[in-house]
């Protein structure tokens, strides 16, 4: 296990270097979105049209922040559940996004396509919303301002902590770490 | 009988969803402080502390515990002998859970039709309301902001009366396993076993406001709960679901009178973040 402090948007060797189970202090750029903001940008794709933002070389963070109390960037701000978006996640991929950020197991097609592209899956801490919201310190909102929550922000964050899940060359904590514990 | 104004409903009601959005009940706050000093995994007991400083946080500053601020599901208890004044009942909890979520800077979750619009409503309304009339001349409420990491692993089984004990529990501790990491463990587990489909899903809800270290006053009950939940801890599941033996902090079982040929068996989970409040008006 290692610990690094990177700046996004991750390069290729950063992503090729994390193996599941490093710990990562991320600073820099990072794009959110969830449910209802993946479905449109996969309706984009499927009819041939370009995204409000380039997804390439960056990162994803799965999440529908709280909203801002004065004085505040953002409100509480932890991750939401990924596999819900596994349905649209291979297509961002492909284009050429390499890091998300989330929580929760993801399917064989998005790990598949993980390997094929070159891209990582964070963990950030469910339900550790307000300690994860001090480290990003400015929140704009990119596209589909309608949707509120769930529209498409761009986080700019300092020393936001997170474990690497699943590496691009197969390796996934939520089997390696629990198989240390069963005792069944 | 006692004339209550509606108005008086709807600032009790706000006031519980603010208090527990940014207040974590002790009992779960000790529970997850216990467990992050015997948690034998690093990495497990680095994210339960990371937890309880996130607590801290939310209540120092009054700012939400998750950004997940649920869905608001009140159980409501109401004396007989009141008469409400002023306005609408169930308008006036509504208007209470609106003022909260616009007021106390929470997020706003709830859409409008599950299947085609899904349009959000701005203000996190409408509610989930249970009543029950009950003697006096009181009106208590329990009120759970409720959040769908978890709610989505939750599960209800049919089982039959054949089933028995072996399978309520395997039925529990597989319900757990399938969740894995994606609930937020480590998890309170509700439980609700007889009564009726509906009835069975309404006690494992009130189960998951449970207090930790509470038991079933039947002494059968107290053990299948001690039992799901030592196995539980022993799928190596862990905090964050990365490793680790803190799975789950309780499972809460309560049980109805069932129909002769049934066995429902209800399984809610709740996350860490467990916001609950009670109080009277």
């Amino acid at each position: 296990m290692q610990e690094y402090h990177l700046h996004l948007p991750l390069t290729k060797e950063d992503v090729q270097a994390l193996r599941a189970g490093d710990m990562v202090y991320l600073t820099g750029p990072m794009l959110t979105g969830r449910d209802a903001a993946h479905k449109r940008l996969i309706q984009l794709l499927n009819e041939g049209k370009e995204l409000p933002m380039d997804v390439r070389g960056q990162a994803i963070y799965y999440v529908g922040p709280a909203p801002a109390s004065p004085g505040h960037a953002v409100g509480s701000a932890g991750p939401t559940t990924s596999y819900r978006m596994d349905a649209y996640t291979p297509q961002l991929l492909k284009l050429g996004l390499n890091c998300m950020i989330g929580k929760g197991r993801r399917s064989d097609a998005v790990r598949q396509a993980m390997r094929d592209y070159g891209a990582v899956y964070l963990g950030a801490v469910g339900g550790a919303a307000a300690l994860i919201a001090r480290s990003i310190k400015s929140a704009e909102v990119l596209a589909y301002e309608d949707l509120g929550t769930e529209a498409i922000h761009r986080f700019t964050v300092e020393n936001f902590p997170a474990i690497v899940l699943m590496d691009a060359h197969g390796g996934n904590l939520y089997e390696s770490g629990p198989e240390q514990y069963r005792k069944e | 009988m006692r004339e209550i104004p509606v108005s008086q409903i709807t600032k009790k009601v706000k006031e519980l969803f603010l208090t527990s959005a940014y207040e974590i009940g002790p009992d779960v706050e000790a529970a997850v402080r216990s467990a992050s000093e015997s948690e034998p995994s690093p990495i497990g007991k680095s994210v339960l502390c990371q937890l309880c400083e996130n607590y801290r946080i939310a209540r120092d500053e009054r700012v939400a515990i998750c950004q997940d601020t649920g869905m608001a599901v009140l159980f409501i208890d109401v004396g007989q002998d009141v008469h409400f004044t002023g306005g609408d009942f169930e308008e006036a909890v509504h208007e209470g859970v609106r003022q909260a979520y616009r007021e106390g800077y929470l997020r706003k979750s709830v859409v409008n039709d599950p299947l085609f619009d899904r349009k959000n409503t701005g203000d996190n309304t409408p509610a989930v309301l249970h009543l029950r009339i009950v003697p006096g001349e009181k009106v208590h409420f329990l009120v759970t902001a409720k959040g769908f990491g978890s709610e989505n692993m939750s599960a209800v089984k049919m089982c039959v009366p054949a089933d028995g004990e072996e399978g309520v529990r395997n039925f529990i501790i597989d319900t757990a396993r399938k969740a894995g990491p994606n609930p937020c463990p480590p998890m309170i587990i509700g439980v609700g076993i007889g009564g009726t489909l509906e009835q069975a899903a309404l006690i494992a809800k009130r189960m998951t406001a449970r207090a930790i270290g509470s038991h079933n006053p039947d002494p059968r009950y107290a053990k299948l709960e001690a039992d799901a939940l030592a196995a539980i801890n022993r799928l190596g599941i862990g905090p964050a679901g990365i490793g680790g033996e803190t799975t789950a902090l309780a499972v809460n079982i309560d049980f109805a009178p069932t129909h002769i040929a049934g066995m429902p068996v209800a399984v809610n989970i709740c996350c860490h973040a467990a916001r609950h409040a009670e109080g009277e008006v």
